[in-house]
């Protein structure tokens, strides 16, 4: 069953066409990696997946509805920076969920309530990697624990989808290679369907089921925003060749110059 | 020999560089107080130390005796007791309003522009209006430092408010909070410690209201026992008051940040 379809999306910022003509469907289970220059409209459609944005035409479907137009709990994110609490302990970040669930007016939960939660979210820490952390403050850990926190945080809410916005973007490429592993194995054990986004051309050729390019079709020099970015690229991931990764970093490296001079 | 922007000084000489100040003052106090005491004894400008510590000996340990109350204990009780009332008003309601302002915009856009407008009134233009409505007693004292600190908190706490990731909120909302959730778990308790940081800067200021209004209408208070003895130029009172006023601020103070340390260290981590 298809989770997510875009009909027709469009986005403009006034005279500004940041997407155009979008047409896609996404099933269940489905990893798909999304890659673009900067300005290519890579975050503007993550934020319509969340709600923040919504599309200027067209439409944009979960399970055949309407996206709803902001963040809820269908949608799990991380984000590159910020995405944990910073006054909560890596338990009570994880435990948050559960909370808000099961005590709608205070959002903390007492007795027996409390310990089970706890120790679900002592389990999936464990998953993470972040067993040893547990009452850490997020200040305490480096960059790639934040992260893995992060995930654990937005998979105990088993979101439909999950949203990862260049989530490894700011870490070093021998604790980035630990964190696709981790992502990889989460994915195929909770049957996730997963969006991430990412400056890393490499990243999204192995990572995941597929593979979108947001690019500029049509690009006039003298007026960058007159013409929005598509899908240029839809592949699946595995089936595919450095001949392609190269004609795809040649094409989004001359886009980003003429959009980012 | 390295530049002196690059010259820090080691645990030993930062503390005998902060004090030095301090002495210099006592040495220059002693030296001019001497020297006006040796050309007319009963000089009452700059008392000697020993005349100081017999005023202050007195008002703290000696009756009074129109009243039988021990001064100093009593004036220190009064004003306490005003500042903290103030004060925890204050910040009570900043609270409130700071995070209400800050985190729902219909909320802020009834009630932004009216504390604006109230925060350019000079509080102390509002005296004379305190003294009429509230009258001469407690509640006018205690209203002027709540008018003249509230404004300033709310501001900064729906500033404060304001520089929530907004990362952290939609992240709330996807683990499922309403706006009430978002408020008890993610912005009341990250606005705690930047309240204490606010609290402390208003001190000052709460200070200062509080002095004028003793000064001006009281029968107590550390404010009304100077500007009552500088009838008499008894400044072997004024002064050591005013330097037990600043202790007290100082402490105040350094209670105030040291329990924000203890309470809130993932604030104080992230900034140090």
């Amino acid at each position: 069953m298809a989770t997510l379809e875009l009909k027709s999306l469009w986005k403009e910022y006034g005279d500004d066409v940041v997407l155009e003509r979008l047409n896609a469907t996404v099933e269940t289970g489905e990893f798909v990696t999304i890659v673009g220059a900067s300005g290519c409209g890579k975050t503007t459609f993550l934020k319509m997946l969340l709600g923040t944005e919504s599309p200027t035409r067209g439409e944009l479907l979960l399970d055949g509805k309407p996206i709803p137009d902001e963040p809820d709990e269908t949608r799990g994110i991380v984000f590159q920076r910020y995405s944990v609490l910073p006054h909560l302990t890596a338990e009570r970040n994880v435990m948050l969920a559960g909370e808000l669930e099961s005590s709608r007016f205070l959002g903390h939960t007492f007795g027996r309530m409390r310990l089970a939660l706890r120790n679900e979210a002592r389990q999936m820490l464990e998953d993470v990697g972040l067993g040893h952390a547990m009452h850490k403050y997020p200040h305490e850990l480096s960059g790639g624990m934040q992260q893995r926190l992060a995930i654990a945080q937005a998979l105990m809410k088993k979101p439909r989808i999950l949203l990862l916005d260049e989530p490894f973007g700011a870490l070093d490429p021998g604790i980035r290679r630990d964190m696709h592993k981790l992502v990889l194995k989460l994915w195929r054990e909770q049957n996730l369907t997963v969006f991430m986004i990412t400056h890393d051309l490499e990243e999204g050729f192995f990572l995941g089921t597929r593979l979108w390019v947001f690019d500029k079709d049509r690009l006039d020099p003298q007026a960058p925003g007159a013409y929005g970015a598509r899908i240029t690229y839809d592949l699946p991931v595995g089936r595919d060749d450095a001949h392609t990764l190269d004609s795809i970093a040649d094409r989004v490296d001359s886009t980003a110059r003429a959009l980012n001079d | 020999m390295k530049k002196l922007i690059n010259r820090h000084p080691g645990i030993v000489s930062r503390w005998a560089l902060g004090l030095l100040p301090f002495l210099l003052i006592a040495v220059i106090y002693t030296a001019a107080s001497t020297a006006r005491l040796e050309e007319n004894p009963n000089d009452k400008l700059l008392p000697s130390a020993s005349a100081m510590a017999d005023a202050m000996h007195r008002m703290a340990f000696e009756p009074s005796k129109r009243t039988g109350d021990y001064v100093l204990w009593t004036d220190t009780a009064a004003s306490l007791q005003r500042l903290a009332i103030g004060v925890g008003l204050a910040a009570l309601v900043g609270l409130v309003f700071g995070i209400a302002n800050g985190a729902i915009p219909l909320f802020r856009a009834g009630l932004s522009p009216l504390i604006t407008g109230i925060s350019l009134v000079p509080p102390m233009a509002m005296l004379p209006i305190l003294f009429i409505a509230f009258g001469l007693e407690e509640l006018a004292k205690v209203m002027l430092i709540f008018i003249g600190i509230t404004p300033f908190l709310i501001r900064d706490l729906q500033q404060r408010t304001e520089e929530i990731p907004e990362e952290q909120i939609i992240k709330m909302q996807t683990l499922g909070a309403n706006t009430w959730q978002i408020i008890v778990r993610l912005v009341w308790p990250q606005i705690m410690p930047r309240l204490i940081a606010a609290v402390r800067l208003s001190l000052g200021s709460a200070w200062l209201f509080l002095i004028a209004a003793e000064a001006i209408a009281a029968t107590d208070g550390l404010g009304y026992r100077i500007f009552l003895v500088r009838r008499y130029l008894a400044m072997d009172v004024i002064l050591p008051y005013v330097v037990w006023i600043t202790l007290l601020a100082f402490v105040i103070d350094l209670v105030l940040r040291r329990y924000s340390a203890w309470r809130y260290p993932w604030f104080h981590g992230r900034t140090a």
